[in-house]
């Protein structure tokens, strides 16, 4: 803890543990509500790892019965739920509730109690699930956690197919953790537009704010309507409701509309704040302003709006006329120019610098390359006629682990790495970073390239086990291989957030030599964060600073 | 090889889905190779050495010209997959119809297929029989696409791509198979705890060989004799289920089990058709298939030997 943080709460240096908690527990401040985000996400990634490692030793050979198929369907159930709802979405709000007023040079955001209830609301989605394990179990033993899938296709959420409570618990968990996203959507927003500092027009803001901004506008958009859905769905299991009860003249595919509205929004949701992240760390580790900030700025925009018409891509084989499969194939594939657009960017931004490789920087060159290929992957599935085939098979769970695995955590880690020193004042140890990221570099291509090829072979997933000689074997082999190497990885990263946390060496306030706001301020940063409120006048406050010869708004 | 790899395609749809996958294929490995080796030479070249030099590069902040055409250049590859994509969707969704066209009424349950042949009043199930189609003189089989509980999806690679069987939301798919022999697929739409056991079998057959098939499951059984198995079976919670014709057996649930001996395998896939695997499907479902609807009948041996002794007899 920091001097100044004591001296504002006037306590004692050492404090009881149980005073402590209650700080932490009872706190508005955007950077404990970001860290407690972040904690609970990590959390949630040990549990959802182990879901993934029981699936992939399952499937490490034909006819392999290390666990039932109830088992292997609740742990894919749960893994994807987990995953997306108590990893990929905390962490990103975690990230943008620390780093948004910060950067923006504000003492908060627009409503600290509002986030402090969006934070607890979503943890309470977390605990929801995982209560499952032992609250799940209905009549006639059926199933302790959900076993529906994490997009949930009616009628298999319906009474009828799934007894018991699971699926209430899944409902109530997203329904819950979705009142938290909205939440936090508007805090950020408000924040946003509301907070900022003097000088900083919108077009000032750093691109990480950007993201975020658009990021939380589709939040809005696509989580309402998930939410609508649970509603519906527990009404239909509670109040002899039909809207997806298909004996009844109820609609199967309107809940496929209703979740892929929110779902695909849901990828640009996650990636727009990957993208920040990396728009952040390849400027200042190439020592170059971003290339095209304002495109960069407009190809978010336009992902934003693209990325809310393109979600029947995932019903391609549901029997749609030809006519509505046409379009979405136009609007899908309209979404790879923007997102081309950011990656030439970013390889522009890089031209004629001077690129230092320490560990964030690893983490999003990495991420360019696996970016591309999964962009790629994304170009043909959004073929709908490639999607007939490939559509619901390995390559499509190859293709969007290569972007949440390749593209978003790898960014993940190196905004880890990045701002850990400003909110811890210790720096990650750098050896730890390079081993950290070259295990899970090679786990992660071990797993994900390979698992291309059993898709292409006409392997489904969410399947339990398989028959020999279908050509699958040798493939699934390498894929499990992979989860150890990726395994490690993550432990030691878990252990050099930890060792780096007690033993690190200081940081200071600027360890990478950058330019936004939060490097100005102390690390960790005080409760107020900034003594007096900053004036800027460029998109690179720090770099006018540093240059006084040579200022950026010369320029702009 | 696989058996299922959709690169090997043996019908009409799959064909026109592995012709444009080559075309998306090709254009995507370009972009990639173009853009891959631009990535690793900005990350070799412009490393920095071991020098510190303290200076900053010259900041650039952008470039209209090359925004537009890497703009540009996208927006024509998009049109050009868009173009391509466009014309399969439109040929495999808008098949020609053909007055010698056979129709089958798939219909999904957990976790097996029945086929309805409404103009050859033929049930049967798991396991498809088509005739084989020639270029000249065309005989597509047309499919119906229903379900009787949850959302299936109905997947042979070799033959056509994936679509889904929804309850109350019925769908069609096309196949006109040029190669005659057995092709394998599987459900491709998570249904419930045995979605991976609900095997697809499809026989492509010559005209003969279909008409001889054909022939055989309009055959209605002899009467005769009850034999013991017979008395069981009609007489246990079997007929609930299964529909063996022109007996009081006459359940929808299960598959119709009139010509069973027919099929070369039980349990939609799961286990060979033979006299082990039968009796120990009735004895033990869940050692084959955990999960699966069939209940364990609860048997004693002698009447486990009779039942399975009369299936034997169902051809």
């Amino acid at each position: 803890m920091s001097a100044n943080t004591i001296a504002i709460s006037e306590l004692p240096a050492s404090r009881p543990f149980t005073l402590r908690l209650h700080q932490w527990v009872t706190t508005v401040d955007h950077k404990r509500l970001g860290i407690l985000y972040i904690l609970f996400a990590l959390t949630f990634l040990i549990a959802g790892g182990i879901e993934a490692t029981i699936m992939r030793l399952q499937l490490v050979r034909p006819h392999n019965d290390l666990v039932s198929p109830e088992v292997f369907n609740r742990m894919f159930t749960m893994h994807g739920t987990t995953m997306i709802f108590f990893v990929a979405m905390p962490l990103v709000f975690g990230f943008a509730n620390y780093l948004v007023p910060l950067m923006i040079g504000a003492r908060d955001m627009a409503f600290p109690r509002l986030n402090a209830f969006s934070f607890w609301m979503s943890a309470l989605g977390g605990l929801f699930l995982y209560f499952s394990f032992v609250g799940g179990s209905g009549l006639y033993g059926a199933g302790s956690t959900p076993d529906v899938g994490w997009f949930a296709y009616a009628p298999l959420t319906s009474k009828t197919f799934s007894v018991g409570h699971s699926t209430d618990y899944w409902t109530l968990s997203l329904l819950s953790s979705g009142i938290g996203s909205i939440g936090t959507a508007i805090n950020i927003i408000a924040t946003i537009l509301c907070m900022r500092c003097p000088g900083m027009t919108l077009g000032k803001m750093p691109l990480l704010v950007w993201l975020n901004l658009v990021m939380a506008g589709l939040v809005i958009l696509a989580v309402s309507p998930l939410s609508a859905a649970q509603i519906m769905l527990l009404i239909d299991r509670y109040l002899g409701g039909h809207f997806f009860d298909t004996q009844a003249g109820g609609s199967a595919v309107i809940w496929m509309h209703f979740f892929w509205i929110f779902g695909h929004p849901e990828v640009y949701v996650l990636v727009l704040p990957a993208f920040a992240f990396a728009s952040e760390i390849i400027p200042v580790f190439s020592r170059k302003a971003i290339f095209g900030y304002p495109v960069m700025v407009l190809a978010t925009i336009a992902i934003g709006f693209i990325g809310m018409s393109v979600w029947a891509h995932h019903m391609f084989t549901v029997g749609m006329s030809a006519g509505a499969n046409t379009f979405f194939v136009l609007s899908t594939m309209a979404i790879a120019v923007p997102t081309g657009i950011k990656i030439f960017n970013w390889v522009a931004t890089m031209w004629g610098g001077k690129l230092r490789f320490d560990s964030p920087m690893l983490f999003c060159v990495a991420f360019l390359f696996q970016f591309l290929v999964a962009g790629l992957t994304g170009v043909t599935l959004a073929v709908a006629p490639l999607d007939w085939q490939l559509g619901n098979s390995y390559y499509v769970v190859a293709h969007f682990h290569y972007v949440i695995v390749g593209g978003i955590l790898f960014t993940i880690f190196g905004a880890f790495y990045y701002w850990f020193p400003k909110a811890t004042g210790k720096m990650c140890s750098e050896k730890l970073g390079k081993l950290h990221f070259w295990l899970f570099f090679i786990g992660f291509h071990l797993t994900f390239d390979f698992m291309h090829i059993p898709g292409i072979l006409g392997m489904p997933r969410r399947i339990y086990t398989y028959e020999p000689g279908r050509g699958w074997d040798i493939w699934n082999l390498i894929v499990t291989v992979g989860v150890a190497f990726q395994a490690v990885g993550i432990l030691i990263f878990a252990w050099n957030l930890i060792w780096s946390y007690l033993r690190g060496t200081a940081s200071g306030n600027d360890p990478w030599d950058a330019w936004t706001l939060e490097w100005s301020t102390s690390s960790p940063p005080p409760v107020y964060n900034y003594a007096a409120i900053p004036v800027v006048q460029s998109r690179r406050p720090l770099w006018d600073l540093k240059h006084p010869e040579d200022p950026d708004w010369r320029y702009e | 090889m696989s058996p299922t790899n959709i690169f090997t395609p043996a019908s009409t749809p799959a064909d026109s889905i592995f012709g444009l996958s080559i075309f998306v294929l090709l254009n995507v490995a370009a972009i990639f190779v173009i853009v891959f080796a631009l990535l690793t030479y900005v990350v070799v070249r412009f490393r920095s050495g071991r020098s510190e030099d303290p200076k900053e590069p010259v900041q650039v902040y952008g470039s209209t010209q090359v925004e537009v055409a890497w703009t540009v250049i996208p927006v024509l590859i998009v049109l050009a997959l868009f173009l391509a994509a466009a014309r399969v969707i439109a040929s495999v969704q808008a098949p020609p119809q053909r007055p010698g066209a056979l129709e089958v009424i798939v219909t999904g349950h957990q976790f097996w297929w029945e086929y309805r042949y409404p103009s050859l009043n033929i049930v049967t199930a798991n396991e498809l029989h088509v005739p084989l189609s020639d270029l000249r003189h065309p005989t597509p089989t047309f499919l119906t696409l229903l379900s009787a509980d949850t959302d299936h999806s109905f997947w042979v690679p070799r033959l056509a791509g994936k679509t889904d069987l929804i309850p109350n939301h019925p769908n069609h798919m096309w196949i006109d198979p040029h190669e005659p022999g057995l092709f394998l697929g599987q459900c491709a739409q998570y249904c419930g705890t045995q979605h991976a056991k609900m095997l697809l079998r499809v026989y492509v057959q010559p005209a003969d060989e279909f008409e001889k098939w054909v022939h055989q499951q309009q055959q209605r059984p002899q009467a005769g004799t009850v034999s013991a198995g017979q008395r069981v079976f009609e007489s246990t919670a079997c007929v609930n289920c299964h529909t063996v014709s022109d007996t009081p057996a006459k359940g929808r649930f299960g598959p119709d089990l009139s010509h069973l001996m027919s099929r070369a395998t039980i349990a939609s896939g799961a286990a060979p058709n033979t006299s082990q695997m039968l009796r120990l499907w009735i004895k033990n479902p869940d050692a084959i298939k955990p999960g699966s609807k069939m209940p364990a009948m609860g048997l004693n041996d002698q009447d486990l030997d009779a039942v399975t002794a009369y299936l034997e007899t169902l051809r």
